[in-house]
Order: C-alpha cells, then structure tokens, then sequence
C-alpha cells in the first residue's frame, strides 16, 4: 500500500491564539514494500507527520493518499477503521498502553476491536509472539509480570496481530539494551523483507537509518528538508551538520580514513562490516 | 585513594513474588568525584541499585552507606539531599509553569527562604547554562533542554552526588551531547561525584570507571579501556561495544594488521595505516 503526502500542513490549536504550526509543505512518498526512516532532530515535525499516516491528525491543507483512499483537508472523513487496521502505529514506549491481564488477551484486544472472531484472534496471538521471538507461554502471563524489553514486545505483538500492510515506528528502541535494540531492528527488518510489510521509521540513530533504510527523508522546522538513498542523505555531510544532524559513525571514519589515504574510496560505506572489507580490499589493491 | 562517598555492602534485594533475586551481594564503592558507569542488560538489576541509592528502595541485608550515613528510613531525607537523581524521560520530571518555579520547588520544599532561593535558582541555571530561558514554559524546550533544568533542580539543592539513570537515552544526538558537556563540566568546577546509568556506550567509554551488571550481581569493573577489551564476552551479556572497538574488531576480522583494540578512531586509523598501508 503507498502512502503519498502532497503539500501537507497541520498547526496544533488551530484558530486560538496558541496556534502553532507544526508542519508545513510536507509532500513525500512512502513506496508499498519500502522501509522509510524519517530523521529531523526533536521538535522538527516527526511526530506530527505520523500522526497522519493513520489519519490520527488530519491535513490542514494538503492531502493525503493512503492506498486507494484520498484523506484531504477541509472534507469529513469516514470509516477510517480500516485505514488503522492496515497502517498500524507503534508509539514510543508502546508498553505503557498494555492494559489487560494476560498478554493473550491485550493482543487479541485490538483484532477483535477489529471485527475478528476470538479463536482467529487468538491464532494471532499465538503468531504474533513468535514473530517477536517470545516464547508461546507468555500468553497466560500477566503483561506487567514481563520486563521491560519483553513488555515492548509484547506492545508490537498486539500492533502486528492486526496484520497492518505498513509498519509505522516512533523510536521503537529507545530504552533498550544494545542486543534488545538490534533484536527487535533485525526483526522489523526481516518483517519488511520476509513479509513484505512497509516500514516507516522514526528515529535519532543515523546508523539505523544507514543500516535499514532504503529511503531517508530528512525533517527540519516543520519541513521536508531533503529526501534521498542513505547514500544521497549522508554523502553530503554539511546539510546534516546545518539541521544539528550528523552522518552514521561508520562513515565519521571513513572521512578520517580517507584523509589518511589522500583520496576517496570508491564508494561510501553505510556500515562498519562494510566498511572493514573496503579497507581491506583497498590494502589488496595496493600490494 | 580518595574519599569514599558511597559504599554498597553485600546488599540482595528480591521484589515481592518474583523467584529471582533482583540484586544479589552486590558490593560497590565510590570516591568523592569520580565518574562511575553502571553498565547492564535490561534487567540486570541497574535501577533497583539506583532506587536503593536514593531510598525508594531498601537492602533487605547488607547495607548502603552514603557520605557517612548508613541508609535507613530514619536518614532517608538527609541521604536525598547528598544525592540528587535525573530521570529518563525528560516529561516527566516538571512541576513548574516556568524554568524558574520548576527550579525553585525542590528548594521550596526544603524550607529555603525566598531571597536565598532567588539566587539558588540563578546559580544553578547559570550552571547548566540556561539563563535564558528563566520564565520559558518547560513543555517548549527542546529534549536537551529540559535535561539541564531537571539537572539544575537536582544542583540547586547542592548534592554531594548526582544519579543519571538512562537520563540521555531519550535525546537526540546534540541533546545527549549537550547534556553530557554540562554533567562534565560540573563534574570539574564543583567537584561533583557522578554516577551515570547507562546504555550509551560511548557514555560510558568517558566515564573514570565502569561496572558491569548481570543478572543481578556485579560481573566485572574496570578503566573503560580494560571493559572494552573484553568486546565478545560484552556482546554475549547483552551489551555492546563503543564504535571504535567494534571497528578494530571487524579489521582484524578482514585480516588487518592491529597493535590492539582501539579506544579511539583516530588512533585506530592511525594503526591500521601505519601498519598495512604504509609498507
């Protein structure tokens, strides 16, 4: 399913005197199968844009399409149902909304909200958690017994059992301990691949965008700074720098490699495996 | 050796209906103005061991002995005001409508008269470098930001200690840095003794000392530079490793020539040139 952004805009208390524009000009394309990573530092519009991929917020000008549907400013929308069911949020610190006594019956909440049968929505539940990589025992277990990590992933359990077509993720690591982050990364990853699910990423961390993405688009003040293949956004360093952004580690030091080196490698490395074959090609070369 | 400021003595801990221990034995001590990171898995017991340092929990055996008193619910309120905690999520640690009020309600709350809190307040947002935002609404600062009002709020009460529990994980890149200089610099001028909870590798790698928790008790400690070299048994404790040690790792994968794991990027760059391309 594509989503397409044409010249969104959205201002917070609209028409009060604490009106606050908060994105403006916003026009963008998420590809059906693509995995998009959104990157702007806090308070750039992030947020607020995905907040209308599922029609949360509406546009104030613009419009948005979603699939087959067209959501444009100015005009009532209906049924938005099964536009939540396929683009499905996942919110920063998903776990504070877990809620009910077993972790079968939280995942099985939105499904059924959804029209599904109870043992379909159970089916669910149980492909659900294995997606995560939890075992099926903790299903009867209270979701607050869980640690933090295994809360989380039990939050997103409930946001894929509702098999939306596209993924959207607010900082869906922030928290974490560096293995739970790449876990959960690989897993979304694979997801998109294996599942052909679309991935939109919100996120501080250059080197996931680096790493996942296929797509970078770039926020600043409200506005779609730049968009562009990770190779595109991060060979070009000082529109970062401008917008308090840098480039991934990786290519931190490619740079201070290549100073060494007196020129450039053939190509710009997104990571650090990469990267180290690179060199080490380079030193064959060389012999 | 210097003061010691802090002393964790065979301290165990278990929440109520839980099997496992959330601490167990652990022992740790801390000199007045050293920078120490506490490095673990999710789990691995960090936050209890801050909420017992700051009496929101108590050792069920062992004890907890900080600037000299030995924590009981008795000294609770004496210990809190030798150490002051900043929290993870920036949105959760304002009680103020402005920078200033949120500032002064710790001292408030601790009998300070008014013409004294004035200049408290102003001292300790110079501090943090925030005197400009006096009479700003909190909820409008940046994430960064707000990390050094709540950091401000915890100086103005003039701890011995300040606790950093995941207080950056939340920040952008320039937030994390910006709350980091701040932490350093007052670590310096004041003679702050800091402890930082963390996930942030490269927070730790700055730190004068690291300890590892796993599972509840104290796997190891040391220099940043010696945890680091220990980069495969790190990442199989659920950790990772700074980006310059996962770099030497993966060259000398690849068959490049290395000293050693490097610390450092443009040490390691200098290496790897002096050693494979120089020849």
């Amino acid at each position: 399913m594509d989503i397409k952004l044409h010249e969104v805009e959205y201002r917070y208390a609209a028409g009060t005197p604490f009106e606050r524009m908060a994105i403006t000009d916003v026009s963008f394309h998420i590809p059906s199968g693509e995995y998009v990573a959104i990157i702007g530092h806090t308070g750039s519009g992030k947020s607020t844009v995905l907040q209308h991929l599922n029609v949360l917020l509406k546009p104030l000008k613009g419009e948005i399409d979603i699939g087959s549907r067209t959501i444009a400013a100015g005009r009532k929308e209906k049924n938005l149902k099964e536009i939540r069911r396929r683009v499905g949020i996942v919110f920063q610190f998903p776990e504070h909304q877990l809620f009910e006594e077993t972790v079968e019956k939280d995942i099985c909440f939105g499904p059924m909200n959804f029209g599904v049968q109870e043992e379909q929505a159970k089916q669910r539940a149980r492909d659900a958690i294995r997606l995560v990589g939890l075992p099926e025992n903790v299903l009867e277990r209270s979701p607050f017994d869980l640690s933090g990590g295994q809360m989380r992933r039990v939050a997103i359990a409930g946001v894929l059992a509702m098999k939306p077509d596209v993924l959207v993720l607010d900082e869906p690591t922030a928290g974490l301990d560096p293995r739970g982050r790449l876990d959960m990364m690989e897993m979304f990853a694979s997801l998109q691949k294996k599942n052909g699910l679309t991935c939109v990423l919100v996120t501080h961390s250059m080197e996931d965008a680096a790493r996942y993405a296929d797509r970078i688009v770039m926020m600043h003040k409200g506005r779609v700074y730049k968009t562009g293949t990770p190779r595109d956004i991060f060979s070009d360093r000082d529109s970062l720098t401008a917008i308090g952004l840098d480039v991934p580690e990786t290519i931190r030091f490619q740079h201070l490699f290549e100073e060494k080196l007196g020129y450039p490698l053939k190509h710009l490395c997104l990571t650090p495996e990469e990267l180290a074959q690179e060199i080490r090609r380079l030193r064959g070369d060389r012999q | 050796m210097g003061e010691m400021v802090i002393s964790i003595q065979d301290v165990s801990f278990q929440y109520p209906d839980q099997t496992a221990f959330a601490l167990q034995d652990v022992s740790l001590r801390v000199q007045r103005g050293e920078w120490l990171a506490i490095v673990g898995h999710n789990g691995s017991g960090k936050s209890t061991l801050a909420k017992m340092l700051n009496g929101l929990h108590y050792p069920q055996t062992g004890q907890v002995t900080i600037g000299g008193l030995t924590l009981s619910e008795d000294n609770v309120w004496a210990i809190r005001e030798k150490l002051g905690m900043v929290f993870q999520n920036p949105d959760n640690q304002f009680v103020g409508t402005t920078v200033q009020d949120d500032v002064a309600f710790g001292l408030e709350n601790n009998g300070v008269e008014q013409t004294k809190m004035k200049e408290r307040v102003l001292t300790a947002l110079q501090k943090v470098g925030m005197t400009a935002f006096l009479n700003q609404e909190p909820h409008h600062l940046s994430g960064g930001q707000k990390q050094r009002v709540a950091i401000a709020s915890v100086i103005a009460l003039r701890p011995d200690i300040i606790l950093l529990d995941e207080a950056t994980s939340m920040l952008d890149p320039l937030g994390r840095d910006e709350v980091m200089d701040t932490i350093r610099e007052l670590k310096e001028k004041e003679g702050l003794t800091v402890i930082s909870i963390t996930h942030d590798l490269e927070e730790a790698a700055k730190a004068d000392r690291v300890v590892v928790l796993n599972e509840g008790s104290v796997y190891t400690e040391g220099t940043p530079q010696e945890i680091f070299q220990m980069d495969q048994e790190l990442l199989q404790l659920g950790l990772g490793v700074p980006f310059s040690v996962r770099m030497s790792q993966l060259l000398a994968d690849e068959g490049l020539l290395l000293t050693q794991r490097h610390f450092n990027e443009e040490e390691l760059v200098r290496d790897v040139w002096t050693l494979n391309f120089t020849k």
